[in-house]
């Protein structure tokens, strides 16, 4: 709910500042690495557009793979949250790359 | 037409937090955020610190609940300041919540602030508070399995208490398989199997707690009271 609420008013503002009467679409990118489900995240974005210059928009979520760099021998690799151990060296020393984004992109509006 | 935003969502979140951050850091205070299902002990696992710390630092804490005063009152009459934050629905807390908390409290006066969070293992993850520490709570009827189940809580942590360790012999409850998968998903934050409510094993958490706040105060106990 918070973090629907936190897309909802980053692109009211970005319409607003630009003049827009209207929001048409929403794209956000959300990190796999994250607690976001997404029927969860579009049933409050159902709920929270109403009466907003948002209430016709369309939710349009870009999912974003666990992906991180080897601190030891510098491999990048897809992990899932369970088993982040490098594949070329063992190591489970790592720094994530992405997969814990929680980030407006873009809308489109009117 | 298309706007190009690329902002994080929780932007206005973690700009409160800062805000939220700075205050407590010129106040010398630590703050540390106790998040767990509902139901797991996080009032008496309060009330079990506060009776370990309360001689050594002046504590307050700050109560997160959907409806009600109950834990703020049980609190109260311990005698320790304690706000109550309604959320009216919200499933976690946030670092405006926070905020509003704060201008009620004293804090030139405190050394701790103790964290309620909302009983929930999924969003209060989500949201930095401006606190020092993210601490989770697991009890032993949860289940062994509840970090393949909620892994982010565990990852984002700092230290896990494992309460109601006085009832392991009554649950199924594998403790080798739940430190090998924490050890997994969080290798550097410590285990502490305890029970709130007997007091065993609570002194291996206030340690770590204190060390805490000293380290954060950089060095140096305070007289409290």
């Amino acid at each position: 709910m918070g973090i629907c609420d936190g897309i909802l008013t980053s692109a009211v503002q970005a319409a607003t500042e630009s003049g827009a009467s209207r929001i048409e679409r929403i794209e956000v990118s959300i990190g796999e690495l994250t607690e976001v489900m997404d029927d969860a995240l579009r049933f409050a974005f159902e709920a929270l557009k109403e009466g907003t210059m948002a209430e016709g928009a369309e939710l349009v979520v870009h999912y974003v793979e666990a992906r991180s760099q080897c601190t030891e021998c510098g491999a990048v690799f897809r992990h899932d949250r369970f088993d982040p151990k490098c594949p070329e060296c063992g190591s489970y020393v790592i720094t994530l790359v992405q997969g814990r984004e929680l980030r407006i992109d873009a809308i489109d509006v009117e | 037409m298309r706007i190009d935003i690329a902002k994080d969502v929780l932007a206005r979140n973690d700009a409160l937090a800062d805000e939220n951050r700075r205050r407590f850091a010129d106040a010398g205070v630590f703050v540390v955020d106790l998040m767990a299902s509902p139901g797991a002990g996080k009032t008496t696992t309060i009330l079990a610190t506060i009776a370990a710390l309360r001689d050594r630092y002046r504590i307050a804490v700050i109560e997160g609940d959907i409806a009600s005063r109950v834990d703020a009152e049980k609190i109260s009459e311990h005698g320790i300041p304690a706000v109550q934050i309604n959320t009216g629905g919200a499933c976690h807390l946030e670092s405006a919540m926070i905020r509003r908390a704060i201008d009620q409290l004293d804090l030139d006066a405190l050394d701790l602030i103790i964290v309620e969070n909302v009983g929930n293992l999924v969003c209060p993850t989500e949201f930095d508070l401006g606190e020092h520490a993210k601490v989770m709570i697991l009890s032993v009827p949860e289940g062994h399995d509840k970090p393949y189940k909620y892994p982010g809580i565990f990852e984002i942590s700092e230290a896990v208490i494992l309460n109601k360790y006085d009832t392991r012999s009554v649950f199924d409850f594998d403790e080798d398989e739940f430190r090998s998968v924490v050890g997994r998903l969080n290798p550097r934050a410590p285990i502490f199997p305890m029970s709130a409510k007997t007091g065993e094993g609570v002194e291996a958490w206030v340690a770590w707690l204190s060390e805490r706040i000293e380290s954060a105060q950089g060095g140096g106990s305070h007289d409290a009271r």
